[in-house]
């Protein structure tokens, strides 16, 4: 039923919508808000989540870029995202979905071990981002780069497709700057 | 509170995530030995490299594996040399709360000077002790630091000797036949360190773990001392909600004829004003067939093991709460092996698994180490 579907809608003129899931709203309030300062030259539209599925009585744009927010201080979380995850068509994990961990480097309060959310990550096929939302620039940095991801997955930027972006992303064999 | 088990405890947890993982990740082969270190067929090549160079290939060894670090699978740890260990001798590390600290190599430390190092210790700590006092007090010391290796305390033959530490009290008048008292206990050990080991020159000592009782500015002294000493640092020792879990489980795992404690669980639920705690406690033979219904290959504890072990018993609070205890922070587990809290403080209460549970901090330390 209420499955999110990445091309079921028509595509506004010059808009861009990313959803953010998860369970911590104050953390999703402040990403958002720094979404929204972020310099872009289209139409940002930013709608938050606590899970999926969403209800269907509301109307709301095509969702362009998924984002999944899990913060390693709280097993919830990661269990709310799990448990979101069954709601969304496979075809969002080709380049419009990704994954978002905060907290990582407050060692003492993680109550999820990184390693989990890069296999869940890595088992959807889709790429990992880390961060620390509650730091004013880390969140300013992930903000500019999620509205970047954003404009490439709605097609705003000519010769990148999201596909593309995700072949890009995806770690290769050579060691990448997280496993060091 | 009395958990019932058996159906009660309801297994309808989210098992999809565990089901994709054995069928999309077909490169994790299960590893029956503690540690799988990538360095022992590097030796053949590198006879002649300086440790920094191995350092750096066991990093990049590491870091080229494709798949992030398999599901850490590892040996519920039973009494290994515990044959070595006479039980009277290790009481004294039994039934106290020790606070924990993770330490780097020692440079040029050696076996032989233990009386040495207790003199120029004790010389130390009178020193910073009678800094500020206007009048030089005319008595002598009254302390007395005693060094000591303690046997037995290591995991392979390999492991470095474990180091006591005392600061005893001398007694006041030479005719009293009174014990000398210990105001502050510290011993430094490695259990298991292989990882560490292979990869520091032969002037280094290894003995990352450092457990500490008694008055916090006489661990301060004594860790600046051996800091100026041996060219080494301290940090202390955070145990995480993660590791705690790990804890929980394989400490639930081992077998004990006889429970001396209730399996005790605390968490503190992030709230303004004030943090609420939350604890839970369970019967301990409830919770050991709570786990032996849960764990499937014998001599090896699984991340997937543990997870649901933990969801169980949060799922069973939930029934009965409504609330999620996995939005909460476990701050500290009891059990009749040991307890062990956030904060880095530990007591370990059953002499058969002391190596066990050292095996396992040792790793904690090394791995804040590197």
């Amino acid at each position: 039923m209420s499955v999110l579907r990445p091309l079921d809608k028509l595509p506004g003129l010059n808009t861009a919508t990313v959803l953010l899931v998860g369970a911590d709203d104050a953390l999703l309030q402040q990403l958002a808000d720094s979404m929204l300062k972020t310099d872009c030259a289209s139409e940002l539209r930013v709608h938050l989540a606590r899970s999926l599925p969403l209800p269907s009585n509301v109307n709301r744009p095509r969702v362009d870029l998924l984002v999944f927010v899990i913060n390693l201080h709280s097993k919830y979380s990661l269990q709310s995202v799990e448990k979101s995850l069954h709601h969304v068509d496979a075809s969002f994990f080709l380049g419009k979905a990704c994954f978002l961990a905060t907290g990582a480097g407050r060692e003492n309060l993680c109550s999820v071990h990184r390693n989990t959310v890069v296999r869940l990550a890595h088992t959807y096929r889709s790429p990992v981002l880390f961060c620390d939302l509650e730091v004013e620039g880390s969140r300013a940095a992930m903000a500019q780069r999620l509205a970047r991801m954003l404009q490439i997955s709605a097609g705003h930027v000519p010769g990148v497709s999201a596909m593309s972006l995700l072949s890009l992303l995806r770690s290769s064999e050579s060691p990448s700057l997280e496993d060091l | 509170m009395r958990s019932a088990l058996g159906g009660g405890l309801g297994l309808r947890l989210e098992l999809h995530f565990s089901a994709m993982q054995k069928t999309m990740d077909p490169y994790d082969a299960p590893e029956s030995t503690p540690r799988q270190h990538p360095s022992c067929s590097l030796k053949e090549y590198f006879l002649a490299a300086t440790p920094l160079q191995r350092r750096l290939e066991s990093v990049r060894k590491q870091a080229t594996s494709f798949v992030p670090t398999p599901p850490r699978r590892r040996i519920p740890q039973r009494s290994q040399l515990q044959e070595d260990v006479d039980p009277q001798k290790v009481a004294f590390l039994l039934h106290k709360q020790w606070t924990l600290y993770s330490l780097t190599p020692l440079y040029k430390f050696s076996y032989t000077n233990l009386k040495e190092y207790s003199r120029l210790l004790s010389a130390f700590i009178t020193a910073e002790k009678q800094k500020g006092l206007a009048v030089e007090v005319g008595e002598d010391c009254n302390i007395k630091v005693v060094f000591s290796t303690l046997l037995g305390m290591k995991g392979t033959q390999s492991d470095p000797e474990a180091v006591l530490v005392q600061i005893l009290s001398k007694p006041q008048l030479p005719s009293e036949d009174r014990e000398a008292k210990a105001l502050w206990t510290g011993w430094f050990c490695c259990v298991f360190g292989d990882g560490l080991l292979e990869t520091v020159s032969e002037d280094f000592t290894c003995l990352p773990l450092f457990l500490a009782n008694g008055a916090e500015s006489n661990t301060a002294i004594i860790g600046t001392w051996f800091q100026k000493t041996f060219d080494c640092y301290f940090s202390p020792l955070a145990i995480n909600a993660f590791n705690l879990s790990w804890m929980a489980a394989m400490w639930t795992a081992c077998k004990m004829d006889r429970y001396v404690a209730a399996t005790e669980f605390l968490w503190s639920v992030p709230c303004s004003p004030q943090s609420l705690d939350i604890s839970y406690a369970i019967h301990p033979e409830d919770a050991k067939a709570l786990w032996d219904s849960v764990h499937r290959t014998p001599g090896e504890v699984t991340q997937e093991e543990v997870d649901l072990f933990m969801d169980c018993l949060s799922s069973h609070f939930y029934r009965h709460f409504r609330i999620h205890l996995s939005a909460t922070r476990l701050v500290r587990v009891s059990t009749s092996v040991a307890s062990a809290h956030t904060d880095g403080k530990i007591k370990i209460i059953c002499h058969k698994y002391l190596i066990g549970v050292l095996a396992y901090l040792t790793e904690l330390a090394i791995f804040q180490i590197e």
